[in-house]
């Protein structure tokens, strides 16, 4: 007695469990079941499930009969004759929607060359263990998996063409590349994901070779004169906002240019880009502290009857200004209303990049590196054909990592090149490389890809023949332009009086308790005093109760609180944060009390 | 041999000797010429005054300590017994905690055992043996409530153990109880007769746990042979009822246990176990640290007379300076004690000077002007 639940309620009983689900999945292939019908034995409770309900996955399995699957090549030329439709293979029953839980009765084969009599069904492609991501990978079969999930993860950072419309959006930190194009070494993935609609990289030449030591760890060199004719080129938009807010007793923000009495007004060069109505105006070429909208509020507390007057001189400064370390291009600029009815400035800024040392680029195979060197086209090893590349990759960069499908594309990519023609590189159904090898031999190159390059600098022929040829490459969006960062002077915090944190607020570089360390093991004692001295402050401390002491400097003398006014007071420098915990303890009735020493 | 006795409270022995070793046919002038040069090498390797050797020391150990995190999981499993070994056993050891992961022992035998003889015997004899090891069933019989022993015969057998023997195990392990053996079974059978059954079920439980023979603690014994001999290694520590055995060679018996050792052979072996037991997990890392360092540590925390782990209970507890017992873990505590009792702070040590912006004592901080100028 075999129980049975429908939608896990239970249903009642039968004998023969086997042949009952067998009876289900036969009417539901023969269409006079709903083909959302599943059926699951399970053998270790001895129950079947039957599901037809909203939320489960489902995906489509090719039915196996016999070890021979039903579907035919009689079906494939209807279907391209579009005699046929998916529909209609479905209502045949010889394609099924398989979900989580019969997948446990079913036998899947990825191949039909596998097929056994015990199999029950067959993947429609093998690619179908692959994400969307993964599967844009060519050649993916020939990899370790590792591999293929960080070229999938790198293809997910790289910049290109992500929206048509992005002229008139306002997205936050989006780059565009400037000449995107779509892959020579192609899986049908690209095509069923209209990838020609918003590609990711460019086609170059990229050949595998040391160079001067500056690719070595993964680094990249690249060629000056590829950069100049725009190669990796791409535009960085990121949009100021300003908001009129309005605040309690009447009082708004107002975009305007300030006057020159509001508190904090910066300097009047800052405002020059401002016209009229308080806005930049677009093509205006702004660099790092300009204003870009001109904004002043309200006094932040309005404590006395005088500063309701609102005169102009107790506004507050609160304009936009471009941020610390960032130049650009005024793109575009939006006047509107918010969902509250506020007015809304939104000004656009972009910036062009031209590719830099320290960019990061990667192939589609999980190599990524950073630009090491841009190197004069004059510079650049040349071939006999006059093929400069425009990236020289690192040799040291294949054998750990055993990405052969590199190795193929930079083939598959020489051979669609040369012949104008994309390769098919899907990920278990690609070209094989003995055809492209014998193809690339029929167009007159050697066949295993490489060429007798010669020393851009010498002329003089290499050695080694260079393994040469084209990949599709990725700019990723980690470009140094946003990230370089350093400081000698700079703001504070105001509670502990030393440097801020972080690259947006100009902070400084922590040195740590282990770099510490590293001093006194040294027994550099003075110089870590030194690099301590951030917060260094000179405090009065009175002799008598240990505490500290006020200095009033309109009236030139020092007095004790406690002792009054003629006690003794020295100066001792000590950390600001050492002053901080000792007031803390004074808050928790601690009493701190310091005794002073002459140091001589 | 005159010119080497001018050294001899100078050099440690075993350079002199290599020196001597390194000398013999010189001429005297050229001898007296090594060992002025020997001399001058040895100063030049002694540590400076004001090196900070703590923090080199813990630098040496922290810094090859973090690829050992790494590496430790792929030897789990991998050793004989299951021991814990890599970075937590380091953590355990310099934590001084007195309860370890896998208390181990390697007992080392006198002649004729240690080449082999009646080496299982001998092993098995150490092993303790509980009740439930030898019972194939407990069973409680709730109309006479009595507790009813089947006894594994085979396993008794292995064992060498009797019925009788067992009897008086029981007997001297639980009380209340009349214990008579019947066919095949060992029958407990309470004496007084209003026993809840909840309590003879607690008192089943317990003497589960009665001990029959072997020494006490050892769960685990496993005979192997180390080089030319066989030693044993047990999983379970009791050092002392081991070297009381007269066929163990006490001068080289020893535990992982390092408290056991304070308690039976004083600090000092303590402080050897320390060295010892670290070492052994840095070598089998294949890391190189100089014993040196790991000498350091292990003299500081035995250093007050007991072991003593390097945690805010132990080594950091005996600082003197409040201001550096607060800047490690729990400070609020620290301050009101020292705000109890009017602690003072002189400001000799490292992490205070850092605190408060002032040059720390330590290297090029650390000379100070001897004489006073004059006012």
């Amino acid at each position: 007695m075999t129980e049975v639940y429908i939608n896990s309620k239970f249903a009642g009983y039968i004998d023969e469990p086997r042949l009952f689900i067998e009876k289900i999945k036969e009417e539901r292939r023969k269409n006079k079941l709903d083909h959302n019908v599943n059926v699951y034995y399970d053998t270790k409770s001895d129950t079947v499930q039957i599901e037809h309900g909203k939320g489960r996955a489902r995906r489509p399995l090719i039915v196996v009969k016999e070890s021979q699957p039903l579907l035919t090549e009689k079906h494939i030329k209807q279907l391209e004759k579009d005699e046929i439709s998916w529909s209609d293979l479905i209502k045949q029953g010889i394609i099924e929607y398989i979900d989580a839980a019969e997948e446990e009765n079913c036998y899947t084969a990825f191949f039909d060359s596998e097929l056994t009599p015990e199999h029950t069904h067959l993947e429609i492609t093998p690619l179908s263990m692959l994400g969307l991501a993964t599967s844009l990978v060519p050649y993916g079969n020939f990899n370790q998996s590792t591999r293929l999930n960080a070229g999938s993860k790198n293809q997910k950072q790289a910049l290109g063409f992500y929206v048509s419309n992005f002229a008139v959006r306002m997205d936050m930190d989006v780059n565009l590349l400037h000449e995107p194009q779509i892959p020579i070494v192609q899986t049908i993935v690209h095509e069923i994901s209209d990838y020609d609609k918003h590609p990711a990289g460019q086609n170059i030449v990229v050949a595998i070779m040391s160079y001067k030591g500056y690719n070595m760890e993964d680094a990249i060199i690249l060629n000056n004169g590829s950069i100049q004719r725009g190669l990796a080129r791409n535009s960085y938009y990121r949009p100021s906002i300003a908001e009129e807010l309005r605040y309690a007793g009447g009082l708004v923000d107002e975009v305007s240019v300030p006057d020159k009495d509001v508190k904090g007004y910066k300097s009047e060069k800052d405002y020059r880009f401002l016209e009229g109505d308080g806005i930049i105006y677009p093509e205006a070429k702004v660099k790092e502290s300009d204003v870009i909208i001109g904004k002043t509020s309200p006094p932040r507390f309005l404590s006395s009857l005088d500063e309701y007057n609102l005169a102009s001189s107790t506004r507050r400064e609160s304009s936009v200004s471009v941020k610390h370390g960032e130049k650009g291009v005024v793109d575009f600029v939006l006047i509107t209303e918010n969902e509250e009815g506020n007015k809304l400035v939104q000004v656009r800024v972009r910036d062009e990049r031209t590719p830099e040392v320290g960019d990061k680029f990667t192939s589609r195979h999980g190599q990524k590196g950073v630009v090491g060197l841009i190197v004069p086209e004059g510079d650049l090893p040349f071939s006999a054909s006059g093929i400069r590349p425009d990236l020289i990759f690192s040799p040291h960069g294949i054998p750990s990592r055993m990405t052969i499908s590199h190795l193929i594309e930079l083939v598959g990519g020489k051979v669609g090149a040369l012949n104008s023609r994309y390769i098919n590189g899907t990920t278990f159904d690609a070209e094989p490389e003995e055809k492209l090898r014998k193809e690339l031999l029929g167009l007159g190159f050697r066949e295993n890809g490489t060429e007798t390059l010669y020393d851009g600098e010498t002329g003089e022929q290499y050695q080694a023949k260079i393994y040469i040829g084209n990949m599709y490459y990725l700019k990723l969006k980690h470009m140094v332009a946003n990230k370089l960062h350093s400081r000698a002077r700079g703001p504070i915090q105001l509670l502990t009086r030393q440097p801020t944190e972080g690259r947006a607020k100009e902070g400084g570089l922590r040195l740590g308790e282990m770099e510490k360390d590293t001093f006194v093991a040294h027994g550099a004692s003075l110089l870590l005093k030194e690099r301590f001295d951030s917060d260094k402050t000179t405090v009065p401390v009175c002799e008598e109760c240990g505490l500290i002491a006020v200095r009033d400097e309109f009236k030139n003398k020092s007095y004790c609180p406690i002792c009054g006014d003629n006690a003794e007071i020295s100066f001792i420098e000590i950390s600001y944060a050492f002053k901080l915990i000792l007031d803390e303890f004074k808050s928790l009735c601690v009493y701190p009390k310091l005794y002073l020493k002459s140091k001589y | 041999m005159s010119i080497f006795t001018e050294y001899k409270n100078k050099l440690p022995r075993k350079i002199l000797n290599e020196v001597k070793e390194y000398t013999k046919g010189m001429s005297e002038a050229k001898i007296k010429k090594v060992l002025a040069a020997t001399m001058e090498e040895y100063e030049n390797t002694k540590v400076e005054p004001g090196e900070c050797v703590g923090v080199v020391s813990a630098e040496s150990i922290g810094e090859p300590g973090t690829q050992m995190t790494l590496n430790t999981f792929h030897f789990a499993g991998v050793a004989e017994m299951n021991v814990t070994m890599g970075l937590p056993r380091i953590i355990e050891i310099l934590d001084g905690r007195s309860n370890l992961k896998t208390p181990m022992m390697e007992i080392y035998l006198k002649a004729p055992y240690s080449q082999g003889k009646d080496i299982r015997k001998i092993a098995l004899s150490i092993k303790e043996t509980l009740l439930n090891e030898v019972v194939s069933e407990f069973m409680i019989n709730i109309a006479e409530n009595s507790i009813e022993l089947r006894m594994n015969n085979e396993k008794m057998k292995e064992l060498g153990l009797t019925e009788n023997n067992i009897i008086s195990s029981i007997k001297s392990g639980i009380k209340g109880y009349n214990i008579r053996s019947s066919k095949e079974a060992i029958v407990l059978k309470s004496k007084t007769k209003e026993e809840t059954i909840n309590k003879v079920y607690i008192d089943k439980e317990k003497i589960k746990k009665i001990h029959l023979s072997g020494v006490k603690g050892i769960s685990q014994v496993l005979p192997v042979r180390r080089g030319e001999e066989y030693i044993i290694i047990t999983s379970g520590t009791n050092l002392k009822a081991i070297l009381e055995l007269d066929y163990v060679d006490s001068t080289r018996t020893t535990t992982n246990d390092i408290f056991e050792i304070q308690k039976i052979l004083g600090v000092e072996a303590a402080r050897q176990s320390i060295i010892n037991e670290v070492f052994k997990v840095i070598e089998s890392q294949g890391l190189d640290v100089d014993i040196r360092h790991i000498m350091l540590v292990a003299d500081t925390m035995c250093n007050s007379g007991e072991v003593k782990g390097i945690t805010r209970y132990g080594v950091v507890s005996q600082k003197s300076s409040v201001l550096a017992r607060a800047s490690f873990e729990t400070p609020i505590r620290h301050i009101i004690g020292a705000a109890l009792i009017g602690e003072e702070d002189k400001l000799t040590s490292v992490v205070e000077n850092v605190m408060l912006n002032q040059p720390v004592p330590v290297g090029t901080g650390l000379p100070d002007l001897v004489t006073q100028v004059k006012k």
